[in-house]
């Protein structure tokens, strides 16, 4: 049954030899010195402070949603960086590479990239931003502060929100790791069929894009139904469903997605899998394969995909405008209602990505229509912020600015999705750079959105706001970058300009390529400013420092707890009186309460065991990608047996004792940080056992 | 904007002692919601099944009416059906405590589930054998990828039982125990119902 494939395979190293480390490749040379340099400054660093420790009690082990959201916020920033990488070489390739007396460098016959080569750039483009970037930013947003804006101490499975992150943190790490260990698809995010078939793709390439999603798809789901039990049985007392703030409402409509959606990747890409490992023809071009049915099961995960990072971003919108506007949102029954619209019809649009299928025209009908009508609960959102700003006093800090440059992107991104969604203009542009700058506005609204998240919550999560004037700069020349890059693609979509071209042949588009590497130069200044807004918000940190309410005017209960947030989050549970509960408390002087007494709190026991879990999920994924089957087979066998192991443990978790509680409330008080748990190994408080 | 009362002598700001949620509901809600996302990847299995179920994706290879034996598929039918019936004597036994009673009920449940597992696997032996494996065909992919992919999830069920049955006497019916064999349940159950819809589409339309 198992498959032959080409090129050597022995039963200790499975596909791996030595000559499948790039070491002729000077880009990944460059590459691999850079990201050696930047472990061992990480490595150092943490060695010489000794904080091997601390990392590990504190980060490594910990199932504090806060910490679990801020890690998968830095992983997603730096596949953000990786995927941004990936899109300057595509633009530089493209602009060098221009027609036929285009000069080559390192090996390439133009530009620099050799197609194969270029071929995975993009391939790791799409796939790291959609999947490794942007789903690990909004996942790392809705652990931070859907338990906060809920009034709840943490998550509905702490040990599970763990192992969501490990594994994405795992498969993250696959992505990378093709970087320096064989090579990554070259048959496009997507997975173009029969392309990533062994006969046509036969190297590893397609193994590590196929495994490192399917192990963090299996995160993404348990993170579905974590936010989901989270969202239905955590809230505080007097949180009814109306009452929720709008990011829990979205975050309550996106997970549904995800957890609907994730499978039907898992199934198709699970088909693929079979196809490539037991010789199965579910995809292949003979043999009784369809092709098509892959298309069609991708992309039935593939555009509930598009809203499971569109709606959170939405939530983000719905926060950040009212704060700033000092108003309540407007139209606060119809945002639910449109986020649960457009969740029910990201069910039935998927085939609008290929109507050059050729279905008939009936069944493009239908799904041009379907289409179109995702314009209705989106354009009511549209709407609902803009009467939120209508006559407000706004204040233009860098989250508002973040989120009304958002609103721009979603209506150039919306109105271009319109055009598209006719299927005989889709004919005629379709995988063109039209279609490109079209969801790239969509996915950059994603992007502007997250920046907006991170400036507005950043305070809440560290205690100090991020400098404005670097935040300021960094947005600018980010909105102005993504502004000349997308114009010109779009018109370069007009002109003709296919996707996908490691060469461009017409010269006629020499000058928009000149204008869209203008724009990535710019972007490259943005990233600048953002690592110096970096540097200068923590150098300024005790000028910016932020108290419980750092903007002065939010409206959601997360601003009810000191920053940054005790791990314990509320000392006692709030109770809610009304939707806003903090804009109300505030206008009837009731913000700066605190409770009268304490009682015992419960909060689960740190345990190293996700994190071992999600690299054996790793190591399992390496061996299948070089078919090393004996440690495939330990690295399952023992992956199994900690999920058992686990399930023997005791260790309930402890409680915090009221003195505790009011010594470190005493201590917030009076401007300190209470983020690590107490040590409780040598401590007369007992660890709860089981009944 | 929803009505905003004002602040009066009633109105409580905090709620101390506010107990929170209860583990065992909050287990199986979660549970149910796996189970969705699982029945979603049969689903989409299904889904593959109906397109390459025709004489086309044959390939010159058996179709299902050559190779589906629902008189057979009917005896594994039982099986699964009592199985899951024993499970539910188990939770039976659970409701006044009995130890041996819910250890005897999953024993009985084991021991049916692997006789199911012995027929799926012996007809799938079978086929390979006679050179019509599952890299014959695109539908022998789809036949042999839908009966694994239930019977992966029986043998995973079959491990949860085997862990049960060491935890049962070991930590008695704690709270985690019990939501543990209610999951199992519902798991359980709902691979039965999966297998149901197996037998429909593959076995008695397919003859």
């Amino acid at each position: 049954m198992q498959v032959h494939v080409p090129g050597p395979w022995s039963p200790l190293f499975g596909r791996l030899t030595l000559d499948q480390i790039p070491y002729n490749i000077p880009i990944l040379q460059y590459t691999f010195a850079g990201a050696m340099l930047a472990a061992i400054v990480v490595v150092g660093a943490v060695l010489y402070f000794k904080k091997v420790g601390y990392f590990w009690r504190e980060w490594l082990t910990t199932v504090d949603h806060k910490k679990i959201g801020v890690m998968y916020i830095v992983i997603g920033l730096v596949m953000l960086f990786r995927g941004f990488a990936d899109g300057l070489l595509i633009r530089t390739q493209q602009v060098l590479a221009n027609g036929p007396n285009a000069p080559g460098y390192m090996g390439a016959q133009h530009g620099f990239l050799p197609p194969f080569h270029f071929d995975q750039v993009y391939s790791a483009h799409g796939t790291i931003m959609i999947l490794f970037a942007a789903t690990p930013i909004l996942t790392g947003f809705q652990n931070i502060v859907v338990p906060l804006q809920l009034g709840a101490r943490d998550m509905a499975f702490p040990y599970m929100n763990a192992l969501s992150l490990w594994l994405t943190a795992g498969a993250a790490g696959l992505v990378m790791l093709s970087l320096f260990v064989g090579d990554f698809s070259a048959a496009g995010w997507v997975g173009l069929i029969p392309l990533t078939e062994l006969p046509y793709s036969p190297s590893t390439g397609v193994d590590y894009w196929m495994w490192a999603i399917q192990i963090s798809s299996v995160g993404t789901t348990l993170n579905a139904i974590n936010m989901i039990v989270t969202i239905v049985e955590m809230r505080a007392p007097g949180m009814t469903w109306f009452r929720m703030p709008i990011f829990s409402w979205t975050t309550l409509s996106t997970n549904i997605i995800g957890l609907t959606a994730f499978p039907v990747l898992g199934v198709a890409l699970a088909l693929l899998g079979a196809d490539r490992y037991l010789g199965t023809h579910f995809f292949t071009a003979g043999m009784g394969g369809n092709l098509m049915l892959y298309t069609n099961l991708f992309w039935l995960w593939g555009h509930p995909e598009v809203y499971f990072l569109i709606l959170p971003v939405f939530g983000i919108l719905s926060e950040v405008v009212p704060t700033f506007c000092e108003k309540p949102l407007f139209g606060y029954v119809t945002m639910v209602a449109a986020s649960f619209a457009i969740a029910g019809v990201s069910w039935v649009v998927w085939l609008h990505h290929f109507f050059t299928m050729g279905a008939g025209p009936d069944i493009n009908g239908f799904f041009s229509v379907a289409t179109m009508l995702v314009g209705i609960p989106t354009g009511v959102k549209v709407f609902n912020w803009a009467f939120t700003m209508y006559r407000a006093r706004i204040t233009y800090t860098v989250p508002m600015l973040w989120a009304m440059f958002g609103l721009f992107l979603l209506l150039a991104g919306g109105l271009t999705g319109m055009m598209l969604a006719i299927p005989a203009v889709n004919y005629t542009v379709h995988d063109s750079v039209f279609v490109i700058a079209h969801f790239h506005c969509m996915v950059l609204l994603v992007v502007a959105a997250a920046f907006a998240g991170v400036s507005y919550w950043f305070p809440k999560v560290f205690g100090f706001r991020l400098d404005e004037s670097w935040g300021k700069a960094f947005f600018w020349t980010f909105s102005i970058a993504t502004l000349i890059v997308f114009t010109a693609m779009f018109a370069l979509g007009f002109e003709g300009e296919t996707r996908r071209l490691d060469w461009t042949f017409n010269t006629a588009w020499k000058p928009m390529l000149v204008v869209e590497e203008i724009g990535m130069i710019l972007y490259v200044i943005s990233l600048a400013c953002f690592a110096l807004m970096l540097v200068f918000s923590i150098v300024n940190r005790k000028k910016n420092a932020a108290g419980p309410d750092a903007w002065g005017t939010s409206r959601t209960l997360e601003w009810l707890t000191p920053s940054p947030v005790p791990f314990y989050n509320f000392a006692v549970t709030p109770q809610v009186n009304t939707r806003d509960e903090l804009a109300w408390r505030r206008k009837h002087g009731l913000d700066k309460a605190q409770p009268e007494h304490f009682e015992a709190i419960h909060m689960p026991s740190n345990t190293g065991m996700p994190f071992v879990i999600g690299m054996l999920a790793a190591v399992w994924g390496f061996a299948m990608i070089w078919r090393i089957w004996w440690l495939a087979a330990i690295s399952l066998t023992a992956l199994i047996v900690c999920v058992i192991i686990r399930s023997f443990y005791k260790n309930e978790g402890y409680h915090l004792q009221p003195e505790e509680i009011a010594a470190m409330e005493r201590d917030l008080a009076l401007g300190s940080v209470v983020s690590e748990q107490p040590d409780r190994s040598h401590h007369h408080y007992s660890h709860v056992e089981a009944h | 904007m929803a009505h905003q009362a004002a602040p009066d002598a009633n109105t409580r700001l905090f709620a101390p002692g506010f107990a929170g949620h209860s583990q065992i509901s909050a287990r199986t809600l979660g549970f149910w919601l796996y189970m969705l996302s699982d029945a979603l990847l049969f689903t989409a299995l299904f889904a593959a099944y109906a397109v390459l179920d025709t004489p086309m994706n044959a390939a010159g290879g058996p179709i299902a009416s050559q190779i589906v034996n629902p008189v057979e598929g009917f005896w594994q039918t039982i099986a699964i059906l009592g199985s899951v019936t024993a499970y539910s004597l188990a939770t039976v036994a659970l409701k006044t405590g009995n130890r041996a009673g819910v250890m005897l009920g999953i024993v009985a449940a084991m021991v049916l589930a692997v006789v199911f597992l012995g027929f799926g696997f012996n007809d799938l032996a079978t086929l390979t054998a006679q050179g019509n494996g599952m890299d014959r065909s695109g539908y022998l992919s789809a036949y042999f990828v839908l009966i694994l992919t239930h019977a992966i999830h029986m043998l995973f069920g079959l491990i949860w039982m085997l862990v049960m049955l060491v935890q049962i006497p070991r930590d008695g019916f704690n709270e985690m125990v019990v939501a543990r064999l209610l999951n199992l349940r519902m798991f359980w159950q709902f691979q039965a119902t999966v297998w149901v819809c197996v037998y429909i589409y593959v076995y008695m339309i397919g003859a």
